[in-house]
């Protein structure tokens, strides 16, 4: 899978309660999530990005809540990859679980600015900024993580894993 | 005795549901748990999820807890919509431990006081500070809906083995110094990624008198320093609290002694005042001395932080015979049913109630900005919830100040932000 896409760039400890606040989360639709990601601190977001951008953020991107609410509002939106210096936990966990690739790279968000176009090979970890036109190297998720990223998901992994332990079983 | 490496609380516990003799820091487990937790906001997503998984039923009726807190009693047709999906979810599943409204309370206080969270348990929750059930021994852990989706089915979940940090706290405490000003003096000397992926533990002969309800403050708050779990070792006080509520059997699991740890961080908490966390971060505290020439609109005691026993005890005990300021909004939240009908009983509401403070049933409500006192546009509040982050209480202009009951008993009655000696 190959992304590519224009940078939102953002600081340190982007909360939930900014990528999804908490009085929008009475519903769980996603594209209802979507209409309201980020507004609380960049008003402009929704009207400025275009399917496939790119959120670059610094250290401890998604802390807070555990509402999954956020990445699922981040990925409707249109939003390609999340590549940040760390992620919180929880966060992190979410967006494999539910399929929001994220990526973390402190030396391409050390680079990379608001405007401009970052390239991301998933399978290799590889990220390239298109404008600096300088390639880093992500960290790499370990097999466990991959297995649930390929299979495209915790859910469908899971299902999986489920109906090979019914076939041993019988 | 093994004849493995020592492990840490968190790891031996970890070990202990893993079916493995050992697991070290980094290791990639799939454990057996104890609890699976989800609540009016998380559920539902979660039960969406379930119905993807083709199961048709959930691994364990009496492991799962649903508890409709958040929006609840239903604040909007929305909210009553979700929390209506949860609770047919629970009928259909037939969830023995759904607590419907007029029965619950705010999650956090509730599971510990009704003695489904133990000691040596795995818990996980689709709420970030499920992390609390640490303080009664237990690695409790908060997750997404999609991992609850797949707990509520199998009875498992995926970890990294965290590292251990360590707090060690020495020293007597200053008068009205609680848990929540431990945890707020801690999270800022470390920051808000300061325990990142970590399981603390919080040690030391300071905590070894502290009470239960205390403990439950600290737990909540590890993951404000970015943590996965915040742990106290089962001693005599947790033993107290947790015999006579516990549902079923239970094995503490204390770990080594000499286990290796990523840091030790001491404390001396005998040099600790009061403190209150500014805008917009918890990890921005300063000392309540220093602060109090800050007025504020609006005063919130409760949540899963501090709306314990001890928590109201402490407002009623600041508020008996006073008045909150005319200027200002008192709203005080007790965490379940049963402190409710306690502080009805033995004359706690009625010392609220004759403050002119608001005394109402459990909710989350303001906590997330979600009802029964929002903020407006620079409006400003001490809250003895857990989260000051923008927009948390309502408008993005408003602020939250975090601090302990005392504080924020005593800044209802100033006006403004105030330590408790200034009512002595
Ligand atoms: S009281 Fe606040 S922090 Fe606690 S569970 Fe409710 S919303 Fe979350």
């Amino acid at each position: 899978m190959s992304i590519k896409g224009t940078v939102f760039r953002y600081g340190n400890n982007v909360d939930t309660d900014a990528i999804i606040p908490a009085r929008y989360l009475n519903s769980s639709d996603p594209e209802e999530l979507a209409a309201h990601c980020m507004e609380d601190i960049d008003e402009t977001f929704l009207a400025k990005i275009k399917p496939g951008d790119i959120i670059v953020a610094g250290r401890n991107f998604g802390c807070g809540s555990s509402r999954e609410h956020a990445p699922v509002a981040i990925k409707a939106a249109g939003i390609s990859c999340v590549i940040a210096e760390t992620f919180a936990r929880i966060f992190f966990r979410n967006a494999i679980n539910i399929g929001l690739p994220i990526l973390e790279c402190p030396e391409a968000v050390a680079e990379a600015k608001q405007g401009h176009v970052l390239s991301v090979d998933l399978a290799l970890g590889k990220i390239t900024n298109e404008t600096l036109n300088k390639s880093y190297e992500a960290t790499v998720y370990p097999q466990f993580m991959l297995d649930i990223i390929h299979a495209g998901g915790l859910v469908p992994h899971t299902k999986q894993r489920l109906a090979r332990e019914k076939l041993d079983a019988s | 005795m093994s004849n493995h490496a020592p492990m840490t609380m968190a790891e031996a516990i970890l070990a202990a549901h893993c079916g493995q003799e050992f697991v070290k820091p980094g290791d990639l487990v799939q454990v057996d748990v104890d609890m699976v937790l989800a609540n009016d906001i998380t559920a539902p997503l979660a039960i969406i999820e379930f119905g993807k998984l083709g199961v048709d039923k959930v691994f364990d009726k009496e492991r799962i807890t649903l508890v409709p807190d958040h929006f609840t009693p239903n604040k909007d047709i929305k909210s009553a919509e979700q929390a209506k999906m949860m609770r047919e979810f629970a009928h259909k599943y037939g969830i023995v431990n759904y607590f419907e409204v007029g029965r619950m309370g705010i999650e956090h206080a509730l599971l510990p006081e009704q003695g489904l969270v133990l000691p040596g348990d795995i818990i996980v929750g689709a709420d970030s500070h499920t992390c609390t059930y640490g303080a009664v021994g237990a690695f409790a852990t908060g997750m997404g809906s999609t991992d609850i989706a797949v707990a509520m089915a199998t009875g498992q979940a995926w970890m990294k083995v965290p590292e251990t940090l360590r707090f060690v706290y020495t020293g007597k405490l200053q008068p009205w110094v609680s848990g929540k000003d431990l945890i707020l003096y801690t999270i800022g000397k470390v920051g808000v990624d300061g325990a990142l992926y970590d399981a603390i533990e919080f040690t030391g002969p300071t905590i070894d008198t502290l009470s239960m309800d205390s403990r439950l403050t600290m737990s909540n708050m590890a993951i404000e320093a970015g943590a996965k779990a915040g742990m106290f070792y089962v001693d005599a006080i947790t033993k107290a609290y947790v015999q006579p509520r516990a549902k079923r059997p239970y094995k503490a699991i204390a770990g080594d002694a000499n286990a290796p740890v990523s840091q030790i961080i001491e404390i001396d908490a005998s040099a600790i005042e009061p403190q209150i966390a500014f805008p917009h971060l918890p990890s921005n505290t300063r000392g309540v001395s220093e602060s109090t020439d800050v007025t504020i609109d609006q005063v919130v005691i409760g949540s899963c932080t501090n709306g314990r026993w001890e928590d109201l005890v402490t407002a009623a005990n600041l508020l008996k015979g006073r008045q909150v300021n005319p200027n200002l909004r008192c709203i005080i939240i007790p965490g379940t049913q049963a402190i409710y009908r306690r502080a009805v009983e033995e004359g706690l509401a009625t010392i609220f109630v004759d403050a002119g403070a608001v005394f109402s049933t459990p909710t989350c409500g303001p906590c997330l900005g979600g009802h029964m006192g929002v903020l407006a546009a620079g409006e400003r509040c001490v809250s003895t919830t857990n989260r000051n982050f923008v927009g948390r209480m309502g408008h993005t202009e408003s602020e939250v100040y975090l601090a302990s009951p005392a504080v924020a008993a005593a800044s209802a009655v100033m006006g403004r932000i105030a330590t408790p000696q200034e009512l002595e």
